[in-house]
Formats: C-alpha cells, structure tokens, sequence
C-alpha cells in the first residue's frame, strides 16, 4: 500500500496562513514520513487545523512550501485526495441520512470503501447505520467519518482530533484500527490532544504553537532533550549541586527523611528509602538531559544511598510547550534565567529551553508566571 | 406547572430579542411598509368613489383575487380595497414570519444543543418556549399596530385600521402557538416548522375554497376567523376571541406536551432509514438531489395548485378586465389585446417570480452547506469544487424548468377545465417558459455572488425583490420606463399574444451562465469557510 515511492508524505515548510490582518499560520514546519503515525500537538488555536485544512486544498496558503505525496495541494487536490482520508474533529454531516448513508457517501467521494470492512467496523464501533444522523450524539457522527476513513484503502489518514466525543471503549478500538492501519505500511497524520492516544500511537511527534513549530522529533528524543528528575538520598548535604550548569528546582531535605519541598510535581515518583534508620540527606533537583553525566558524577561524591530518577513524561513535555499561552506570539529570546528555580515544583517553567527547529521560537523559561496549576 | 418552570423568562426574552433583532427589524419593516405604500399608490389608482364602485363590481367579485385576497367587505372605500388587494399577502408575510420565529427559537435551538445548556442553569422547562412566544406575541402587536397607525395615519378611519392592525397580530400570534405545538410533536426542527407551516397553507386553502363557495369552510380556518372581522366593512371584534382561545389552547397545549416529552426528542418517533446508500446517492448529484428533493416537490405542489387556481378563473377575469380599464391598465394590458391573454401573461410572470425565488434559495443553499462544515468532507475527497458547484446548480437549475413547466402546464389545465378549451394549454405553457432565461439570471447571480462575495451572497434577495417590484407594481405605481426595464422579467417575451424575439432570451441566457461560470470560478479560487 506504499505507492508513495518514498517520497515524504507531507512535508511543509515555512507555511504562512492569514484571515485578514491575523496570521494563524507564521512559518510552520512538518515532515510526515511514509509509515509512520505522526502526532500533531499543540494547544488550542495553535493552528493545527488550519495547517491541515491547507494540506486539504481546503485553504489557500500565503507563504511556505507545501508538498502532499510531492504534489501541490492546492491545485492537484482531486488526483490527491483519491490518496488520503480525513477525519474532521467535529464531524457535520446531512441530517436527513441515515448513519449507514453517510458512511456510504464519504466514501464514495474519495473512490469507495471495502464493504466487508465496513460492516466490520460499524460492529466494533457499535453504529447503528440505519438511524438518521441528525439523531447522533457527537460521538456517533465521529464514528460515521472514521468508519468511512478507516475503511477505505487511502495512503494516507488525515486524522483531527478523530476521537472527540468517544467513550474510553471507542477509543481503544481506535487505537486498534490505527495499529492495523500501521502494520499495513500507511501513513497517519494525527492531530491529538489526548496524550495516552499520542504516546500510544505515534512514532514521531511535532508540537506547535502560535502557528509556529516549536519541537519535533521521536518521543524519546523529546524525552532526552528535556530534563529528568532526580531524587536522591546521600550521605553528605549535596547542596553544592546546585551550583553546577543545567541543574535546576533544587529542593534539599532535612535528616530523617522530611523534605521541604513544596513542589507538586505530579509526575515526580515516590522515593524509596533505603533500609536502615540513617537515611541521610534528601536532595531532589532536574537536571538537562546534556548535563546528567556531569550532575550524576558530582552526586556521587556526596555518598548516594537512594536515588530514583524519572524521565518527563508526555504531559510535562507539552506543558513546557503549551505553558505560555501569551499569544501573542512573539516572546521569543529573551530567557529570563534567573527565574529558574524561583518557584519549586512546577514543571512548566523548569529549565532552558531545549533545542529548538527555529531558533527563535518562542521557548520555555521565559515565563515563569505559567498558566499551569 | 409551577411559577419554577418559567424560571428565567425574562432573561431568555431579552436574549431572544437581542439575537433577532436584526431579522424582526427587517420583517417588521417589510410588513408595514406593504399597507404603508398601497394606501398612496391606490389613491391615485382609484381617485373617485365611481372607481371604487367599478372596483367593487369588477376585482372585488373576481373568484381569483377573492381566493387570494379573502371575501371583499366594505369595497366601495378605499379602506376595503386596500385589506382586499394586500390583506392576504399580509396575513402570509406575518403567519409565516411567526412560524420561523418560533421554529427557530424552540426546536431549532434545542437541535443545536444551546437549549440544554440553558436548561443546566436555574432555567425553568417552560421558558425558552413562553419567552419566545412573548417575543413572538410583543412583534405582533407592535406590527398590528403600527399598521393601524399606517393606515389611520393617512386618512383611513381608525376603526377600521385597528381592526386591521389587531386581525393580522392575531394571525401571527395563533401561528405562534401553532408553531409552539408543532415543535413538540414534530422529530425535529425542519419536521416542525414543515408541521406548521403546512398548518398555515391548509387554513389558508380552507378560507380561499370557503371564501369562493358558501363561506362555511372559512370558519375552520384562523385565517377566515381573522377575516370575518370585516374591517372597514361591517366590524365586528368577537371573531378574534376563536383566534386567541385557538392560540391559548395551543400555547397551553404545547406546555402540557413539553412536560411529557425529552430534551430533543418529539411525540412523533425518529424514523430509521437505510443502512446502506443507494447508487444514485453516492453521486453528487445525487445527493444534492436527495437533499433539496422534498422542498422541490413541495413547491412542485404549490406551483401547481397556484397556477391550476388562477388558469381556472381566468375566463371571468378576461371580463373582469373588459370591465376595468384601470386594473388593465395596472396589469400592463390594453383593450386591444385579448384579455385572457393579458391575465395568462400576469399568470406566467408570478409563476416565474415565485420560481425566481426558489431558485435563489436553492442556490443559497449552497453556502449554508458551507458554513454548516458539510462540504468539508467532500472535498476532502476525490471531488472537485467545481464538480461540487455544478452539482449544487445542476439540480435546481433542473427543478427550476421542471417547476415552470408544471405551473403554466397547472394554469393551462386549470383553465382547459373551466373554459372547456384544451387548446390554450401549450400557449400558457410557453408564455411560462419563456421567463426561463429571466429566472435563470437570479440563479446565476446569486452563484457569483456565492463564489466571489459569500457573505453578501443574500444580497440575491434584493435584486430579485427590486426586479419583483419594477415588473409587478410599475405599470401601477407609473415608474418610468428605464426603471421597470432594469427587471429581466421585462425582457422576455410576451406571451401569449407577443411577439417571439430571440436576443433578449439569448442574452439573459449567456449572462446567466456567466455569472454561474463566473461563481462557480470563485468558489474554486477562495478559501472554504471553516468554523
């Protein structure tokens, strides 16, 4: 099913959208590569849709290079569209047909669908297709736009935010399907906001906002990028560890094991003491994925008797990114370190920014009043 | 029903003001402004009491403008002429007014979720429904009397004009609580408005037939209660008391129902339908077709029944004419000329101005299926925009020569039946077809205006309403020349009795398919509207 010889399925670069005098689009960059899912983040209004309403022809773009299977979007929409499905995020459809119509008609417009397919998947999503749509709950008219979707034989699936409105059953059979889809070779193109679905599902990651892509790549490369909380247990006060480049939040505890953190970092895991009455000095701090060997050499010195360490986890990565919801877009540069550490325990506004596809896109650090909480 | 199921009444009447208040200020405007201008055109039109009495003689005992208009009382003042010749078209405009308001405001609301979301607040079940008819009641006051002081105003007697004002904001207000009701009973908010609105045509066809006979099938009609009235005839008030007991009752009613029934959910069953779709479905044609279907043979029918109606009384109208220069002269017609023509050829005009505006809605449709987001997902498919516009065009430009053809070919019938005279039928059927070409301007305007400038595209509406008034009230209201000729509807030719010219029916031709080629171009080239 890979008749893309290749080539990358989407590949967008510096892509500029304005309505009037707004710009929802300012330089947006995506690769999608043949094979792969690939989750599309980024908080709301960020222009996730829109980015995928230009990739549908649906838009015209004002600047930017956009390339759909190395074709034009804009102008080759027809012979491209027989390639792809799409599944809108709030799915509008005909109220006088039934649910089985409905199916029947956005699939035909794309070149038909697998019958037996689809009576398969109206099963496993539990649509009845002979009630009239305008009897669906939301839930119901997304199910009718991801069986025709998930039916049909495209390349490539265009997915926007496709479970809203599903119950937690509903979304495991579409985590299903996509697998399936996946294992058969084809492409997918996932806009999300659901993170289990993301990390669940996709190989690679681009997290915008502003219109703007701020991070890309494989999760572990995010993950790596990033910082990673350390909690440890030593014989020494390792107070001095705080002193070294790229460690921050450092919160130290007194002996016995009571911490004066404050932090409510969700994500941090629980220590686990180490047998025995002495436990020594509590430190806990983040450290950048660049600096850990550095950090770790240092602590060591200090006589570790317990340590855990946590990787980010896939919420605190998007906060980063998502925290400064100042939208106007244009806060990029100006780091501000000395706000670090100066509010312990809150992941959005931890460390330097990690590297960046535009330099000058706007990073985290340079607001340490997040929105988060 | 506690004072708590009217909980926040008054908020959501505000509410419902606030956000119609554009469409009742344009509503409000049309219907006054309809008796407004009449009362001065008609002064001059019949200047003389002996040109009333000649009135009265004539089009006051012309079963087509009694079936139209109601059972003529008090002709001999101008008062009864003006109810006469503009009373139905008013009780039409306001019934259906109401029943829009209301559709929209219940059922309509509580499809779009917006409902429920009141009704979580300290919301009680009955007030977005009694906050709207309040609305409803409140616009037809204020229309009822501002008509009366219209017509009081310029030298009416101020009986008569309040009896009037107070006739049609009863109309309005029982189709109100008509409305109500329906959007109970009804699956869904089309459903109801349809409900009621086929409400309205069956009493307004029960009065027109009773009107035309021995009167005993208007008194089933709210529309021939509010007639029977008389005003500026024999007043009488006490007709009005059936029309606001009928509207109690069903207001009343539609509260009773709204506490039997769910959120959503109507007294009438969701009807299920096929689980697959047929191959004609699957086409865009033929789910345009399948989409605009029901409205298409609903104004079939109406197209058909209207010109049936007035092909049947066209024999005693040709005499009525002979009879009154004046109105002859009002319908562009001169005593030279068969008469009967001249009534076929007003016949053939309305017919094409009614077709004119299906069109421009069909087409509108078009935009509405934008911005509902339903288009999205057929472009995101293998379909072109323009095999999507020619498909949205294709089917009612389509219906639009159906629907001149059934309504002459109806005309031409009605009139074979009550003449005995088969003969005329392809006559009238080509004085029809001939406005093709005019009535296909409108659609084609109305596409570029979809393609190039979406969001002015109803400005459709008035070009059509301007074409309406030059071609239907020039000769009568004496425009000059140039400005009845701005109307397509005077460029095509006069049949029967006219002469056949090709230029002008070519010409309006190759404009309308180029407006369309030229919206269809435009919808191609902009962005889709997205949410």
């Amino acid at each position: 099913m890979q008749g893309t010889s290749g080539a990358t399925a989407v590949e967008v670069a510096g892509l500029i959208k304005e309505f009037g005098r707004f710009r929802a689009l300012d330089g947006l960059d995506l690769a999608v590569e043949p094979g792969e899912v690939h989750g599309f983040l980024g908080p709301n209004g960020a222009g996730k849709s829109t980015t995928i309403r230009v990739l549908l022809g649906l838009l015209r773009a004002d600047g930017g290079r956009i390339r759909l299977f190395g074709g034009d979007p804009w102008h080759d929409a027809v012979a491209l569209h027989r390639r792809l499905a799409y599944v809108p995020g709030d799915v509008a459809l005909w109220p006088n047909l039934t649910g089985g119509e409905a199916v029947d008609v956005l699939a035909a417009v794309r070149g038909g669908l697998d019958g037996r397919r689809r009576s398969a998947l109206l099963e496993r999503f539990e649509l009845d297709p002979t009630k009239k749509t305008r009897t669906y709950s939301k839930g119901n008219r997304q199910k009718v736009a991801l069986v025709a979707a998930l039916a049909s034989d495209a390349e490539l699936l265009i997915l926007d935010e496709p479970t809203s409105g599903l119950d937690p059953l509903m979304e495991a059979v579409f985590q299903e399907c996509v697998a399936e889809i996946t294992a058969e070779g084809r492409t997918v193109l996932l806009s999300s906001h659901l993170l289990a679905e993301v990390e669940a599902l996709c190989d690679r990651v681009s997290i915008i906002r502003a219109g703007r892509t701020v991070q890309t790549g494989t999760l572990d490369d995010l993950r790596h990028l990033t910082h990673t909380t350390v909690d440890a247990r030593t014989r020494a006060p390792a107070t001095a560890i705080g002193d070294l480049p790229g460690v921050h939040n450092v919160t130290t505890g007194m002996p016995g094991g009571v911490t004066s953190t404050t932090g409510t970092d969700a994500t941090a895991t629980t220590t686990h003491e180490s047998p025995g009455t002495d436990a020594g000095h509590h430190v806990r701090f983040d450290v950048d994925g660049d600096h850990l060997d550095a950090a770790m050499r240092t602590l060591a010195g200090f006589g570790i008797t317990a340590l855990t360490s946590s990787p980010p986890s896939l919420e605190e990565l998007f906060l980063r990114h998502y925290g400064n919801h100042d939208d106007s877009n244009h806060d990029d540069g100006n780091h501000d370190d000395s706000a670090h550490g100066t509010r312990t325990g809150e992941p959005a506004d931890r460390g330097p920014a990690v590297d960046t596809p535009a330099a000058d896109a706007p990073t985290i650090g340079t607001a340490p009043e997040s929105t988060y909480r | 029903m506690t004072t708590r199921t009217f909980a926040a009444t008054s908020v959501l009447t505000l509410l419902t003001l606030r956000r119609d208040r554009l469409r009742l200020a344009i509503w409000f405007a049309a219907l006054v402004a309809l008796p407004l201008v009449t009362v001065a055109s008609f002064e001059s039109l019949y200047p003389t009491q002996a040109s009333l009495e000649d009135y009265a003689r004539t089009a006051g005992a012309s079963p087509a403008a009694i079936a139209l208009g109601g059972p003529g009382h008090g002709l001999h003042t101008l008062g009864g002429v003006v109810v006469f010749e503009i009373g139905g078209f008013a009780a039409i405009g306001i019934a259906l007014c109401n029943v829009f308001l209301v559709g929209r405001n219940t059922r309509a609301e509580e499809e779009l979720g917006r409902v429920e979301l009141l009704r979580s607040a300290v919301v009680g079940r009955h007030a977005p429904v009694t906050a709207t008819l309040l609305v409803a009641a409140a616009f037809d006051v204020a229309v009822g009397g501002s008509i009366a002081v219209a017509l009081g105003a310029q030298g009416l007697p101020w009986t008569g004009s309040t009896t009037f004002g107070a006739a049609l904001a009863a109309i309005g207000i029982v189709f109100a609580a008509i409305t109500a009701f329906a959007a109970q009973v009804a699956d869904h908010a089309r459903g109801a408005q349809a409900l009621a609105g086929g409400v309205f045509g069956a009493a307004y066809l029960a009065r027109a037939a009773g009107d035309i006979g021995d009167g005993t099938l208007s008194w089933f009609s709210p529309v021939g209660w509010a007639q029977a009235t008389r005003p500026f005839g024999e007043q009488r008030w006490w007709p009005l008391l059936l029309v606001g007991a009928l509207a109690a009752a069903c207001a009343v009613g539609a509260l009773i129902l709204e506490s039997h029934r769910d959120l959503g959910e109507g007294m009438l069953a969701h009807r299920r339908g096929p689980a697959r779709a047929a191959t004609g479905l699957t086409t865009p044609t033929g789910l345009a077709w399948r989409l605009q279907r029901s409205g298409i043979t609903g104004w079939a029918v109406g197209v058909l029944t209207a010109g049936a109606a007035m092909g049947a009384a066209a024999e005693q109208t040709g005499g009525l004419l002979a009879d009154n220069p004046d109105l002859l002269a009002a319908l562009g017609g001169s005593a030279a000329e068969d008469l009967t023509d001249v009534f076929f050829r007003m016949t053939a005009l309305l017919l094409a101005l009614a077709i004119s505006g299906y069109l421009v809605a069909a087409v509108l449709r078009a935009r509405t299926e934008e911005q509902a987001g339903r288009v999205e997902p057929l472009l995101a498919g293998a379909m072109s925009r323009r095999r999507w516009t020619a498909a949205q065009l294709t089917v009612p430009g389509a219906a639009s020569v159906a629907l001149l053809a059934i309504g002459s070919a109806g005309a031409g019938a009605g009139y074979a039946v009550a003449a005995g005279d088969i003969a005329q039928l392809p006559r009238i059927l080509g004085a029809g077809m001939v406005y093709l070409p005019a009535v296909w301007v409108f659609g084609g305007l109305t596409t570029a205006l979809f393609g190039a400038a979406p969001r002015s595209a109803p400005v459709a509406w008035g070009a059509l309403a301007a074409a309406a008034t030059a071609s239907l009230l020039g000769p009568a209201f004496r425009l000059p020349g140039w400005v009845v000729d701005i109307s397509p509807f005077e460029h095509a030719p006069e049949l029967p009795g006219g002469e056949v010219t090709l230029l002008a029916p070519v010409v309006m031709l190759l404009l309308a398919l180029t407006l369309a080629a030229a919206g269809t171009a435009g919808f191609a080239g902009r962005d889709l509207a997205t949410s």
